[in-house]
């Protein structure tokens, strides 16, 4: 029922809203961060240790793949609450923003290793030999053939990453880090406050086509082929 | 293309690859007791400042012989010793302060699309620790040498194939090695490519007394380029001479069909059907043996007619070589006459069978 003294056609405010993009900001960009470091070493070492590589070595790329595996396999909401204890002991609180970028970054890392060793795997092997033939070391053939020559596509795969680590944030109100995905559920679904919805899901968007337009430019940038 | 002068390895001592019963064998999926031999005891000996080839088709070997000078492949078996030392035995980084000592250029040219053409040929100082002035400075002076100076600030993508080799053996040669290694450089160029860059590698074998050892499956590359060469068929050398010697007496098959890929045999099956056995012969004839009156003489001395087939030149480590098939008819003891008279005078006579 519409009247003079009812609230306007939504609860949201526009400080509700710039605190939630705040929160979705700050959790996709620590994570990130955090994540592409961790994901790169990972991604170095699955490449560099794999049967064939320059640092070929079984146990620890099967170990890595393994433990690669098992975190892919988790759905992001139980690998959240069931690393509480651990998030925990890392940040001190299990609610908040920060309480959620712990299990966004174990999260992405491992996604990001596997974009990053393929990445890693498409330089072509001729490269390799060269790096090789001229005696540079493991370290050498990785910093100064590997990493330039993949850049491109390094950058296209942490753009895939951002938007994994984007959809994920949405499911971050369960420990009460706020950000646009609890506000969709929260005002949108909860409340029947349909502006929420569209105004949420409208911020969505406009954030995935903005991370991936920036990773194309970015990567076209890089690639000079 | 340029006057060529073989080069004169002088007192040079540097720049020897000696390989000593090697076997090379490679373990096959799933029949670990069945290894694929890739070499089986290849024995050759390249002297320093020497442009050696090796020729065979693809699955010859060729490819894991050269990966063995700068230790990219082990040895299963035997030594390959480069100047003294056992590539074979090294590891790690006496394995890389050994691999500073080669140079090497590549079928695909293997350069880096993310970096300029001159941080390209700086690569190998740069690891070496070398500034990055120093070594760009180094890179633009070797990269005038190979012509390509004004391309320094290109990207590798925007160069031509031949461009791109030259790149390559620009980034071989940045380090000054005593040996460089071309596995199939000129494979994927066209002829006139090819051409060049074999000149090129030429002046660098004559201006800096570089050995170099050749890959290919293109004698048209061992003929003008290399001084000696081995024919390799199945991992082993079947083969192994001058270029000159084994282009007019090749003994194996092998070694026959590639020079036949240079020197065609030069008659239609059909008309070799037709003519071929008794009195069909080719000969081969080098430098003045090209000038002498063969034919005028076997009529008029010999008495026997003489019929020209083919005839066609071409040249070989600065040696003309010339070919000819004639059809000589007679009497029989003439026939016989005229053979003995072809070879006292031509460096091959041989029955074309039929």
């Amino acid at each position: 029922m519409i009247t003079a003294t009812t609230p306007p056609w939504t609860l949201i405010t526009p400080e509700l809203f710039l605190k939630a993009l705040g929160e979705t900001l700050q959790m996709l960009g620590v994570s990130l961060v955090l994540g592409s470091i961790l994901g790169v070493l990972i991604g170095a070492v699955l490449a560099l240790t794999r049967a064939g590589g320059v640092l070929e070595n079984r146990p620890i790329s099967l170990g890595l793949a393994v433990v690669v595996n098992l975190i892919r396999s988790l759905p992001f909401i139980i690998l959240l609450v069931a690393i509480l204890p651990f998030t925990r002991l890392l940040v001190g609180t299990s609610i908040g923003v920060w309480a959620a970028i712990v299990p966004l970054t174990v999260m992405i890392a491992p996604y990001i290793g596997r974009l990053v060793e393929n990445s890693l795997l498409e330089v072509p092997r001729g490269v390799i030999e060269a790096a090789r033939a001229m005696g540079a070391s493991p370290l050498q053939i990785f910093w100064r053939f590997m990493l330039p020559e993949a850049r491109g596509s390094l950058i296209l795969a942490v753009t895939i990453a951002s938007v994994g680590l984007l959809d994920a944030t949405a499911m971050a109100g369960t420990v009460g880090a706020g950000g646009i995905g609890d506000l969709a559920l929260s005002y949108g679904y909860q409340r029947y406050d349909g502006f929420a919805m569209v105004i949420t899901v409208v911020t969505l968007i406009v954030l995935v086509q903005g991370i991936q337009l920036l990773g194309t430019i970015v990567a076209r940038r890089f690639r000079r082929r | 293309m340029s006057a060529r002068t073989g080069a004169t390895p002088g007192d040079r001592t540097e720049g020897r690859i000696v390989f000593d019963q090697v076997t090379k064998t490679f373990p096959r999926q799933g029949k670990r007791d069945e290894p694929t031999s890739a070499l089986r005891g290849v024995s050759l000996d390249v002297a320093p400042g020497t442009i050696f080839g090796v020729i065979g088709y693809s699955g010859a070997g060729k490819s894991t012989l050269i990966r063995m000078v700068n230790g990219i492949e082990r040895p299963t078996a035997g030594h390959v010793v480069v100047d003294g030392v056992d590539v074979g035995a090294l590891r790690g980084s006496a394995l890389r302060t050994a691999q500073k000592r080669t140079g090497m250029i590549f079928q695909q040219f293997n350069l880096l699309e993310t970096v300029r053409v001159r941080d390209n040929v700086a690569m190998p100082l740069r690891l070496d620790g070398v500034g990055a002035r120093t070594a760009r400075a180094r890179a633009e002076e070797v990269l005038d040498f190979v012509g390509l100076g004004a391309k320094a600030g290109s990207f590798a993508g925007e160069l031509s194939g031949g461009q791109k080799q030259r790149v390559g053996i620009a980034r071989a040669l940045v380090r000054n090695p005593r040996i460089l290694l071309s596995d199939e450089a000129t494979s994927a160029l066209d002829p006139t490519t090819t051409a060049q860059i074999i000149d090129l590698l030429r002046s660098i074998n004559t201006e800096y007394g570089t050995t170099i050892l050749v890959v290919t499956h293109e004698m048209d590359v061992i003929k003008d380029l290399a001084h000696e060469v081995a024919v390799m068929a199945d991992g082993e050398i079947v083969e192994q001479g001058t270029v000159l010697d084994t282009f007019l007496h090749p003994r194996s098959p092998v070694t026959r069909d590639f020079v036949t890929t240079v020197v065609p045999q030069g008659l239609p099956d059909r008309v070799v059907e037709h003519l071929g056995g008794d009195g069909l012969w080719r000969l081969l004839l080098v430098d003045d043996e090209v000038t002498q009156p063969l034919l005028s003489g076997l009529i008029t001395e010999i008495g026997v007619s003489v019929n020209m087939l083919h005839a066609d030149m071409t040249e070989i480590q600065d040696h003309t070589v010339g070919q000819m098939i004639i059809k000589v008819t007679g009497p029989e003891e003439r026939v016989a006459a005229a053979r003995a008279y072809l070879e006292q005078r031509v460096v091959h006579v041989e029955e074309v069978a039929r």
